[in-house]
């Protein structure tokens, strides 16, 4: 452990630190712009001069190890001047358009200039144009503004993993562009924007439409997949301007999905802003009032059991809550949150994400079964590629084909491989034994068809017999594409006694047994079985659910409540009200407690505190924000006939897989260009 | 930078297949990223002295690379064009010491000898005149490479003679244009006399 000397301050640094991250340690700042603890070093910015003394030039920090008994001066005389020097040199080409930049109030550069810089340029010359470069439908380049640093390349090569991004030509030539400028095809493109500390890379859909300072910052949870991605959503007024990365280092570190980040202009498109009724075959602007009344009467005299309810893919906690105390109050059995049908039942181990995140670092051998976490949950995918870069991490996968970003050992297609893996039928077998931390991840693509109770059960019998289970460890995972699914399962939305499940809800309707089906955003869904029910849709888009409706109770979308979800380790978190719904939409929850109170059926709460307490008195732990209450290993899946065929991700679009990114331009503009590329490249149809 | 689509596609020819696969095999298994650089050398020499799209998409599949890497390289070294040149590529010197040495009068007489500009090709698309940065002959500065070899010690004269035998189709004697051997003193050697 090396003992340095900054700035006077003695600090002792881990074997290996840089004599920035001894600075840091120190408490004191030095300027950087290539620099990011994140990424690999490049040491091209050379704005972190320091000077060590016995050196006989300034040092660039970020680059030079830390060794015993150095002296470090970050803001020494001859420092002070070096790192002017190159603040000076790397104004020279840089444009002074600062007032109309996007990155204007949020810019390392300016910063740096303001507190590093010197008043005035010696340079009389002109400037260096560079010709902006074409990235796609969600970078927008000033490339003139660049000054180098590589961090959008080196992003591109480490963590996104899709090596498109490079610089071209030298010295004064460089530039960074893409490959014949063809869009990015990372599903993590955006965070470019974020690292570029220029201007140099802008988010296309934000581009020229609000300055920094102008908005207000809510911090909020994602809802796109079952991450629970912290986010900030930035809003002026009451308009959603644009939605950023919140740091949380167990779940996404500081990086997003393309989807989480651009898909806000769908909250302003095909919006649900008033209940609708339908009469006479046709929808009617009608009052909540007039709703809730048209409700009540084709309620009245139905059977609880031709009543069900199907919670969809980003309903919230308290909605959910409610909607299950509303089906309570009813009598109905019939309620189901597994919108794609999902088998998942048993122990709360087997519908969790066990390993965590963060515990993905952990493990040492990795089998993916039926999972294709790249575009079902973006930042899982970001934190294998990691452990997978630290090496010593082999990588088993059964069905789902298609580029993950790393290398994998390809095991099978379907059920039956995973059988053979457990017969010992597989040289991957030796390597799951071998491995002291192994993990499995049961995608969507295994538990979401027939045989998925016997998958889950053959997986967890695979995770049993490769150890993947000890006292201080659990490999096992399931891997979830819905935001509200864990919360739903946590809640117990699964058919009551003798209740019928998704499946049987659709059919149900189509012979009649069903009469009426409440869907809480739900759309994903074979709406063709509803079309002889009468259909209550609550939700917040006019999407395919709303299409089939007689009802419509307008809700908010996931920026508009305070609301809670839990994410795919079974961690609760909070988003805030950013931004009101629309016209006469309302809070998902409270539409529900209004229904019931018409309903006489008036459940006990009133207010979000009373209705967390209705929720956190039998499951303490969806009260813990933020916090992960392990699950203990118990029964889960069920015994069953193993069907033959291959496991298939149901994630076809990765960019629209919500009423929000359907009803997006901007994910509509990625489908057509960066999914007709990756197809291109690929030669795949898939 | 930008690449040239003009020609639709390039494959090494069998002995240049065989010379790129005896390059890949110096570099450890897995690295054959390594040989990027000689594979477009010989890439570039077998298309006519300049790289065209189809060849750098060619040489990144044939080492496993992704285009942009093999991008990089080939628009980082002066020595690789990505754009049409003509096949005989003269390349006078300006750096510091030739410049010093009179490497300017050396650029206008082969100017006028070859009727282009630097960075042109001719009016019958023979040559290629461009400039270059120090290339390591300052001892015999001033001086020119004209394809593979090193035309030094040049005046205005000397230069417009290799110029002229070149385009008689002549290839002049590499080297030093005075007579003296490799750099030695012009008066002859000063130290060493005994070896």
């Amino acid at each position: 452990m090396p003992k340095l000397t900054i700035d006077g301050i003695e600090v002792e640094v881990p074997a290996g630190a840089t004599v920035f991250q001894a600075c840091e340690l120190a408490g004191r700042e030095v300027p950087h712009f290539c620099y990011h603890p994140r990424l690999n070093i490049a040491g091209n910015c050379r704005m972190c001069l320091v000077e060590v003394e016995k050196a006989p030039k300034p040092v660039a920090s970020c680059a030079m190890p830390a060794a015993d008994g150095m002296v470090v001066h970050t803001a020494s005389e001859k420092a002070k001047r070096a790192q002017q020097g190159v603040l000076e040199l790397l104004l020279i080409n840089h444009p002074l358009d600062c007032p109309i930049c996007d990155q204007g109030g949020e810019c390392d550069l300016q910063d740096l200039t303001l507190f590093y810089g010197p008043d005035s340029s010696r340079f009389a010359e002109n400037k260096r144009p560079v010709a902006d470069k074409y990235m796609g439908p969600l970078i927008s380049t000033h490339m003139t503004r660049c000054i180098h640093c590589t961090r959008c390349v080196r992003f591109a090569n480490e963590i996104a993993g899709v090596e498109e991004l490079g610089a071209t030509g030298r010295g004064e030539d460089m530039e960074i562009t893409t490959y014949l400028e063809h869009a990015v095809t990372s599903e993590l493109s955006g965070n470019v924007i974020d690292l570029c500390p220029v201007g140099a890379l802008n988010s296309k859909p934000y581009e020229y439409s609000a300055r920094t300072w102008e908005l207000k910052k809510h911090e909020s949870v994602d809802v796109m997949d079952a991450v629970g991605s912290n986010i900030r959503v930035d809003v002026r007024g009451n308009e959603v301007m644009r939605i950023l990365p919140r740091l949380h280092e167990d779940v996404n570190e500081e990086w997003i999905s393309d989807k989480t980040r651009f898909v806000y202009d769908g909250l302003k498109k095909r919006r649900l802003d008033r209940p609708w009724v339908k009469r006479d075959g046709k929808l009617e602007a009608a009052d909540w009032r007039g709703a809730m009344a048209a409700i009540r009467s084709r309620l009245d005299g139905v059977a609880a059991t031709k009543i069900a309810a199907i919670a969809g893919d980003q309903a919230d906690l308290e909605a959910m809550a409610a909607l299950k105390d509303l089906m309570g109050a009813l009598g109905s059995p019939n309620l189901d949150c597994r919108q794609d049908g999902a088998k998942l039942e048993g122990a709360r181990a087997g519908w969790l994400f066990n390993t965590t995140i963060a515990g993905i670092e952990q493990a040492d051998a990795l089998l993916l079964v039926g999972a294709f976490p790249r575009y079902e949950a973006s930042l899982v995918n970001a934190r294998i590629r990691k452990r997978q870069r630290m090496g010593g991490f082999e990588i088993g996968r059964i069905g789902c084909p298609g580029d993950l970003t790393y290398p994998t050992t390809e095991v099978g297609a379907g059920p039956q491989s995973l059988a053979d893996l457990l017969a010992g039928e597989h040289s991957f077998g030796e390597v799951l034994e071998k491995a002291e931390r192994p993990m499995v991840i049961v995608g969507p693509g295994a538990l979401a068809r027939p045989d998925g109770a016997a998958v889950l059960a053959k997986a967890r019998e695979a995770a049993e017999r490769f150890g993947m289970v000890t006292d201080d460890w659990n490999g096992f995972n399931v891997l979830h594409t819905a935001a509200s699914r864990v919360g739903g399962m946590d809640l117990g939305l699964v058919p009551g006694e003798g209740g019928r499940d998704v499946e049987g809800i659709l059919r149900g309707a189509r012979t009649g047994e069903i009469e009426v089906v409440y869907l809480l955003g739900a759309d994903e869904l074979d709406t063709r079985g509803l079309e002889n029910a009468f259909v209550i849709y609550q939700g917040s888009h006019g999407d395919a659910g709303a299409r089939v409706a007689d009802v419509i109770l307008p809700g908010a979308a996931y920026t508009e409540k305070a609301a809670t979800w839990v994410n795919l380790e079974g961690r609760p978190q909070r988003s805030k009200l950013t931004a009101f719904p629309p016209g006469e939409a309302k809070e998902d929850w409270r539409i529900l407690r209004a229904l019931s109170e018409v309903l006489d059926q008036k459940l006990p709460y009133d207010t979000p505190a009373q209705l967390r307490r209705r929720i956190v008195e039998p499951a303490p732990r969806l009260g813990r924000i933020d916090r992960i209450e392990a699950a203990p290993w118990a029964e889960f899946g069920a015994a069953g006939k193993l069907d033959d065929a291959p496991f298939v991700s149901p994630i076809a679009d990765f960019y629209r897989t919500c009423a929000i990114s359907r009803a997006s331009a901007v994910m509509e503009a990625c489908v057509e260009e960066i999914r007709g590329q990756q197809l291109k490249a690929t030669g795949s149809d898939d | 930078m930008s690449l040239s689509p003009d020609v639709e596609s390039f494959a090494f020819t069998p002995e240049n297949e065989e010379r790129a696969r005896a390059h890949i095999a110096k570099y450890p298994e897995g690295r054959q990223a390594s040989a990027v650089l000689p594979l477009l050398h010989l890439a570039q020499a077998q298309h006519g002295g300049w790289l065209p799209q189809a060849a750098i998409e060619y040489v990144a599949a044939f080492l496993e690379m992704p285009k942009i890497r093999v991008e990089e390289v080939a628009s980082f070294y002066d020595m690789f064009n990505t754009g049409p040149t003509a096949r005989c590529q003269v390349r006078i010197c300006t750096t510091t010491p030739c410049w010093l040495c009179g490497s300017d009068d050396i650029v206008a007489a082969v100017e006028a000898a070859l009727g282009c500009k630097v960075g042109e090709n001719t009016a019958d698309g023979r040559f290629y005149l461009r400039e270059f940065e120090c290339l390591g002959a300052c001892a015999n500065a001033p001086m020119m490479w004209i394809d593979d070899d090193y035309y030094e010690d040049l005046t205005p004269e000397r230069a417009t003679a290799v110029i002229e035998a070149l385009k008689r189709g002549e290839r002049p004697a590499p080297g030093p244009q005075s007579g003296r051997q490799g750099a030695i003193p012009f008066g002859g050697k000063t130290t060493l006399l005994e070896v």
